[in-house]
């Protein structure tokens, strides 16, 4: 990518600072940055540092390529409204939905298939010859346990 | 064809395309939305699923979202040069974007190869079932972006239709932020 | 250069109106263009009507036969045959898909839309036009699979039109595995087709307005499809994320909706109901805004409060968007939740009814015509009204807990659909015909149809609230099956309901040969036979390509009638004086 050497020749033109080239590379390089602590997070082995630099930081960086990419904050304001009130329906259609999807049990009622996912998904790690990766599972996912059948259903 | 007079009026003074682009992202929300929120209903009522998402390729992932970052930078980068009426000079800028997808593209089939190689398929579980059906709705939507890219392009290789740089810039960063928010919710909550 | 009047339907054309012959443009198109190709927002227009008036040929029939099945159970249908169980599933199925999906959405929204917006809003064409031709094709394509869907093994969906899992996922329990992905896809399309065009319709009306047309000159209409559009896109993303769920279920055996799998059939219903429920008003909107115009026109007084009906409008679209668990009552939801949707529903009620006053309103002291499009629109309102009201007892989650799943809740939404997609259909092409094609129906048949249409309805629905408040069960095919319901009177009521509808659907081919005859052979229309304000009828009958050989320049409102001082009860919006 020459996009580095454009920049500086770019910056002293008539554009102001926060349209010109080299203004992106530094926000590209900060994303860039942002991007390192999040997968350098779950290193650290804390659940809440893990889900924090993840999505706290995922939420930085949509806010930086939405300002400086994408031009929102300075967009008229019908689009910032259309695009803002499309984001809420998704936090209402989330909120209003958890209740009956997330929870899975209640006061008089308890999901038992739900309860069986466990077995289901321990049963197809049987499939799969143990972890590789570059991260090690959390737990021993590649330990072996009886093959209980699913809660028959059918 | 010749274009409507219609298409030249802007009453809300924002350019015709563009405000076009901005509803096409807001629908585009609302579908990514229930997507993933549905899969987050899911996954938070399923804290067992830590153990499949546990088998995704960090390294994978965050090299794309590496590869789709620099792309949005190129995407912005054709912008500006385009803003100056430099077409040959963006198009050459939305080549790399296209390549970057193209990378993405790549990285992500091998990545997926290697996991339904190991038996973790689309059917394993409905981890899984997400995973592949978020990133493949994502990966679609780099597919179409680098179509329609590659017609802009072409276009202002000529130095013409200049302003349709900006817009399917826009329509580029959805994608990424789309994927900004799927790297840590598939590859990172583990 | 006139354009020709005529248009092709399902495939063959009709030969161009004697007189003018011509084709319109700036260069001269062929036959196949002008008629399938084109990128006219008026040919557009008149090719999404009629499809959905052939769909709605296809839907009624559905009807008919499963109104006869239910009320000669087990006799074979003339026209048909024997009705099994699965039949009638996929009869009831189909009959409500296609008439949302396939004729509502179609004549109300992108018809009329399509057709209207420009000239309204005094430009030549919508922003996209390739777009706008896209959309079409994609909407004709999603028609034939819904169709097609019949003709494949298994034979077509039967898992009504709300298509909850697992009788939806699994080939296993629906029994039409081909049939149900068919069905899926149309659907898919028909949503993508309607965000195209969306967004064409939003776009063009935000941006295109003739100069001097401020916000609160576009005409109610316009305001009413272009929110109607918006809310479609703001509420159609998770259903298509469903839909793609349910079609990954359905053929590579994705668990999405399969609880042993891991996932939740009630997630399905709220992803559908999420869109659902705006999806009335999405129809609805277009509707009111057709009564709008013609109320004025016909009572020749402007709106009663212009500025009340454009916030009901935004309050209705914000709240629908609460709604929806009103549907799901009874499923499983949490209950803390149902009483959260049900004062919302309930509440939703009073900016509705807030328009229907403020029409009320309009119509009161106005020097009232009572010509076909007046029929209609007083039409829609009185009869809309009674859907809304018995819509309260529904969204009251005590009540609904009987009322859901009966003939109550079928009569309810009739009550509320067919003002909007049958009543209000007609409201616009009587209005508007005679911008369309330049001639005008005949009156009197009109009326006919009118009366004995409106007439019929009622005989349908009314006797249903009946039977369904005594428990008949929606869905079923075979009271006989049901010895509490296999009554005398209960029967009576439905061999009523389905006589009512072979009256009403006796009436609909003297419409139809009506609006095609009047075509070739009804007396010549000039511009602004209605003498109404707004700017499509200050353009040539029916207008050129390109719409007014000036584009117009706005002085007013849409709604400047029995003016003070004027010699003339109108006065068009681009008049400079």
């Amino acid at each position: 990518m020459s996009s580095h050497a454009e920049g500086s020749h770019d910056a002293s033109h008539h554009h102001d600072d926060s349209h010109s080239p080299a203004h992106y590379v530094k926000i590209w390089a900060v994303l860039l940055v942002l991007l390192g602590v999040s997968l350098a997070g779950p290193e650290i082995g804390i659940r809440w540092v893990t889900l924090i630099t993840a999505f706290g930081i995922a939420v930085v960086k949509a806010f930086l390529v939405i300002k400086h990419f994408m031009h929102l904050t300075v967009e008229r304001k019908v689009a910032q409204y259309a695009i803002g009130a499309c984001f809420m329906l998704m936090l209402l259609f989330f909120f209003a939905v958890a209740p009956d999807v997330m929870k899975h049990w209640g006061v008089n009622w308890h999901n038992e298939a739900a309860s069986n996912m466990k077995r289901e998904i321990e049963r197809s790690e049987h499939h799969a010859p143990a972890a590789d990766q570059a991260h090690a599972p959390a737990d021993g996912a590649g330990h072996p346990e009886a093959s209980a059948p699913a809660a028959a259903t059918h | 064809m010749m274009r409507p007079i219609a298409t030249t009026r802007s009453a809300t003074g924002i350019p015709t395309g563009r405000l076009a682009v901005w509803w096409v992202i807001a629908s585009e929300i609302v579908i990514f939305g229930g997507l993933l929120g549905g899969y987050l209903l899911h996954r938070f009522g399923h804290p067992e699923w830590a153990t499949a998402a546990a088998h995704t390729n960090t390294m994978a992932g965050g090299f794309n979202t590496f590869v789709l970052l620099t792309s949005s930078l190129s995407a912005v980068l054709a912008h500006a040069a385009a803003e100056k009426g430099e077409g040959p000079k963006a198009a050459k800028y939305l080549g790399l974007t296209m390549l970057g997808g193209l990378v993405f593209l790549i990285v992500k089939s091998f990545e997926w190869t290697y996991e339904i190689s190991h038996g973790y398929t689309i059917t394993a579980n409905t981890f899984w079932s997400f995973y592949y059906t978020a990133a493949g709705l994502h990966g679609f939507h780099v597919i179409a972006g680098m179509v329609i890219m590659g017609f802009v392009a072409a276009d202002a290789m000529k130095n013409r239709e200049l302003q349709r740089v900006e817009l399917i810039g826009i329509y580029w960063h959805f994608v990424d932020l789309v994927w900004i928010f799927l790297f840590p919710l598939l590859y990172i909550a583990k | 250069m006139a354009e020709s009047p005529s248009h092709a339907h399902d495939g063959h054309a009709h030969a161009g109106h004697g007189a003018h012959d011509g084709h319109g443009g700036h260069h001269e198109e062929s036959w196949f263009v002008h008629y399938f190709w084109s990128t006219d927002h008026k040919m557009i227009a008149k090719q999404y009507l009629v499809t959905g008036m052939l769909m709605g040929v296809i839907g009624a029939y559905f009807a008919y036969v499963f109104r006869m099945q239910l009320a000669f159970p087990g006799k074979p249908v003339p026209g048909y045959g024997l009705v099994t169980g699965a039949d009638y599933n996929a009869l009831v199925t189909n009959h409500g898909a296609i008439m949302i999906f396939w004729v509502a959405m179609p004549v109300l929204i992108a018809a009329f839309g399509n057709y209207l917006i420009p000239l309204m809003i005094g430009c030549d064409d919508m922003v996209f036009p390739r777009i706008n031709r896209l959309s079409y094709q994609i909407f004709a394509i999603s028609a034939v699979l819904v169709v097609a869907s019949f003709f494949v093994q298994g034979g077509a969906f039967g898992g009504a039109w709300t298509a909850y899992p697992p009788l939806s996922a699994k080939a296993e329990y629906s029994l039409t595995p081909a049939g149900s992905s068919l069905w899926l896809i149309a659907v898919a399309l028909e949503f993508v087709a309607f965000l195209l065009g969306g967004i064409n319709f939003v776009t063009t009306a935000m941006n295109s307005r003739a100069p001097g047309m401020k916000a609160f000159d576009i005409p109610i209409a316009v305001w009413m499809i272009v929110i109607a559009s918006i809310l479609f896109m703001a509420s159609v993303g998770p259903l298509i994320a469903g839909a793609l769920m349910l079609l990954f279920d359905q053929m590579i055996g994705t668990g999405f909706f399969d609880p042993d799998r891991g996932g939740d059939p009630i997630l399905w219903q709220h992803l559908f109901w999420f869109f659902g429920h705006p999806e009335v008003y999405v129809v609805l909107l277009p509707a009111m805004g057709f009564v709008a115009e013609i109320i004025t026109t016909f009572s020749r007084k402007k709106m009663f409060a212009y500025k009340t009906v454009l916030a009901t409008t935004f309050a209705t679209g914000l709240l629908s968007f609460f709604v929806w668990a009103h549907h799901q009552f009874i499923a499983g939801i949490d209950p803390r939740m149902a009483n959260v949707f049900s004062v919302t529903t309930v509440l939703i009620s009073v900016p509705i009814a807030e328009m229907c006053f403020v029409y009320i309103a309009t119509l009161y002291g106005g020097s009232i015509t009572f010509s076909v499009p007046m029929l209609w629109a007083l039409a829609f309102i009185a009869e809309f009204l009674l859907g809304g009201v018995t819509g309260i007892y529904l969204g009251s989650s005590g009540a609904d807990i009987y009322f859901h799943d009966t003939y109550f809740v079928v009569a309810h939404f009739h009550y509320t659909f067919f003002p909007i997609a049958i009543i209000g259909s007609f409201a616009g092409m009587t209005y508007w015909y005679p911008k369309m094609f330049g001639t005008f129906m005949n009156e009197a048949w009109n009326k006919l149809h009118f009366w004995v249409t409106i007439i019929g309805f009622n005989g349908i629905f009314l006797p249903l609230f009946i039977t369904g408040a005594s428990g008949d069960h929606r869905r079923i095919f075979d009271y006989t099956n049901f010895p509490e319901l296999d009554t005398p009177e209960l029967q009576s009521l439905r061999v009523l309901a389905t006589v009512s509808l072979l009256v009403m659907l006796v009436i609909q081919p003297v419409f139809l040969i009506n609006f095609f005859y009047s075509m070739f052979r009804g007396k010549k229309a000039g511009a602004n036979p209605w003498k109404a304000n707004t700017l499509e009828w200050q353009a040539a009958s029916p207008p050129p390509h390109g719409n007014f050989p000036t584009l117009p320049e706005v002085y007013r409102g849409p709604y400047e009638f029995s003016v003070p001082g004027r010699d003339e009860d109108y006065w068009p919006q681009n008049s400079p004086n």
